[in-house]
């Protein structure tokens, strides 16, 4: 159940982005980053949660759901932290994913060269 | 020909975008690499990570796996058929990243690839990190009210 | 020799008292120019999109030189013997003509008119031998798919999907020499095989147009009225009508820019049919996902070389009328929300026994 649900919600979110790039004619930067920060409003207002848990990795692997881990690691730091967690919660969330992008890009970089 | 009246013509000539076919093939292609992102969850979960714990691992493996078939240009591939479907999950933000990052080796480790990594991945950080210190500051704020 | 070997007839239409002759030409085409239909029609084909070189930058200005060289040689040349080149490309700084010129050592005089280089080359070649200053320039152009690429889109390994629209930056390089007509009397030059003398009768510089269209995925819409102002205005100055023409060759409308083209022609009563032809749709099988057609400097180039020009050699056509668009944004300029600019030249050339 839990593979289905992501196969079906992280499928739509990915065909409701395509088709609203399709018909609005942004390019795609401006559909990614607005799915980011969809995410982030709908995780602020506690939407994104309940969500992510039902849909699983159908929810978070998706950008909105890069947006939702910002705005929830802020969340989760203001009682400890205070104002501070605004500045620091988002990037402790998901550091571990833009780390490893960026790792991956300078390796890659060493031993690969742009083919068609 | 007038010049609005060119402009609406050039619109009408144009073929359009097969809208349907994309949004199947994004469905499909999306879903597959969540599903994907379902299963490397699934088992981390059962070596022992926690639900709260699990994402960081989760997302890093994705990622590795989004810079091994953009390395191998697999990826540019998936995403002429997927569209979305390969541009919208953590694997395409990957893709961002490792594409221009190789692209530029030639302009210079620091120049090239240092420089240029973010060129694409970069507005989605920037943005989704902006509005998240102003729904933040909004949380904050209200810090007492919500729990 | 004077200032009125070339009358101005009309506005930027010019006639050639003594035209100049196209002697010799030479095509360098990349793989999947090579599985187009006219694949067996090249001089030479490279199929490493790399040729070895480390950067695509240093692949294209390698695809370049391949073709002043492979002229050079079919024409039984050397470089020392070229006064002048007249040569350009797509990317900053034309830095494939700039860096190539180095090497090949003649003269140069840098060209940029986007894909409308082709043309601009060959028309400034004809100027200058017809002004009787020059004996012999060469008109050279090179483009490759992926320095394109990465000079107006995206990095090559992110995934972008085509659209429709979009056009497909051709691989390929393209001279052809102009000579003096007395000049190339001399026992020393061989044409390239038996058949016609082709001759540049006159020319039509072209005039920047915009009609407002911003799409930089659909320069084809953006170019045809750049198409149609030149070809109007070279019926109106050469005082020929579309029925003079076996070929009128456009490059590079494509799919989108073609059809507009006939219909902006059209209003101005001119219905070249089937004489209209574009090298955009030419140089691709439909099934090449090319989407909309080919474009890029080398494609109009490629398409004159293989396939119109040996036409009018082998005696199978008499005239025709070459008219390569440029489309003159940077990618700067679109991010700035400008619309686009476009030019279009026209160079005649005829066959005679």
């Amino acid at each position: 159940m839990t593979f289905l649900m992501a196969f079906l919600i992280g499928g739509a979110l990915c065909m409701i982005a395509q088709i609203v790039m399709d018909l609005t004619r942004l390019t795609p930067a401006h559909i990614l980053v607005g799915g980011v920060v969809m995410g982030v409003i709908l995780g602020g207002i506690g939407i994104y949660e309940p969500f992510a848990k039902f849909a699983g990795a159908g929810a978070t692997i998706p950008l909105p759901g890069f947006g939702y881990s910002m705005v929830a690691g802020i969340i989760k730091e203001i009682p400890k932290e205070g104002w501070v967690s605004v500045f620091s919660g988002a990037f402790k969330a998901t550091g571990a994913g833009i780390k490893a992008a960026l790792i991956f890009g300078v390796l890659a970089a060493f031993f690969v060269r742009a083919r068609a | 020909m007038e010049k609005k009246e060119y402009q609406k013509r050039a619109r009408q000539v144009e073929p359009p975008r097969p809208v349907a076919r994309n949004a199947f093939w994004a469905f499909l292609i999306g879903g597959a690499i969540c599903l994907v992102g379902q299963g490397v969850q699934t088992a981390l979960q059962g070596v022992g990570y926690s639900e709260e714990t699990v994402k960081a691992p989760t997302a890093v493996i994705m990622v590795f796996l989004g810079a091994l078939f953009t390395a191998t240009g697999l990826y540019d591939r998936l995403t002429v058929l997927g569209g979305m479907g390969a541009s919208l999950p953590i694997t395409g933000f990957s893709n961002a990243v490792v594409a221009p990052a190789i692209e530029f080796r030639n302009e210079g480790a620091v120049m090239g690839t240092g420089a240029r990594i973010f060129q694409v991945a970069g507005p989605v950080i920037a943005y989704g990190l902006f509005a998240a210190f102003i729904v933040g500051i909004v949380r904050f704020a209200l810090r007492g009210v919500l729990s | 020799m004077s200032a009125t070997q070339i009358a101005l007839a009309g506005r930027g239409h010019l006639a050639f008292k003594q035209p100049p002759v196209l002697t010799s030409w030479a095509t360098v085409a990349g793989k999947k120019e090579t599985e187009g239909p006219l694949g067996r029609h090249f001089d030479r084909i490279v199929r490493d999109e790399t040729m070895g070189e480390k950067s695509y930058e240093r692949a294209e200005r390698k695809l370049f030189t391949g073709a002043v060289d492979l002229l050079l040689s079919v024409a039984g040349r050397h470089a020392s013997d070229v006064d002048l080149l007249f040569a350009g490309d797509l990317l900053d700084q034309i830095v494939t003509a700039n860096f190539a010129a180095r090497d090949i050592g003649i003269p140069l005089v840098g060209v940029y008119g986007a894909c409308s280089t082709s043309s601009e080359a060959l028309l400034l070649s004809a100027m200058a031998v017809a002004s009787g200053s020059v004996r012999r320039a060469i008109a050279a152009t090179a483009s490759h798919h992926l320095s394109a690429e990465r000079q107006y889109r995206y990095p090559i390994e992110l995934g972008v999907q085509r659209l429709p629209t979009a056009q497909w930056t051709a691989t390929g390089a393209a001279a052809f020499l102009v000579e003096d007509p007395a000049e190339r009397e001399s026992p020393s030059a061989p044409a390239k095989g038996d058949g016609a003398t082709l001759r540049i009768v006159s020319a039509t510089v072209g005039r920047v147009q915009d009609y407002g269209l911003k799409d930089p995925n659909n320069m084809g819409a953006a170019m045809a009225p750049a198409a149609a102002d030149t070809i109007l205005r070279h019926l109106q100055g050469s005082g020929r009508s579309v029925e003079d023409f076996e070929l009128i060759l456009t490059g590079d409308l494509g799919r989108v820019g073609h059809p507009l083209l006939e219909e902006l022609l059209a209003e101005e009563r001119v219905h070249p049919r089937e004489r209209l032809q574009d090298a955009g749709i030419l140089l691709y099988r439909d099934d090449q996902k090319v989407d909309a057609g080919g474009s890029g400097a080398a494609c109009s180039a490629l398409v004159l070389g293989a396939m119109a020009l040996p036409r009018l050699r082998r005696g199978e056509m008499h005239r025709m009328l070459l008219v390569a668009t440029g489309s003159l944004h940077s990618p700067r300029t679109y991010q700035q929300g400008e619309s686009i600019p476009t030019i279009a030249h026209a160079v005649e050339v005829e066959a005679v026994r």
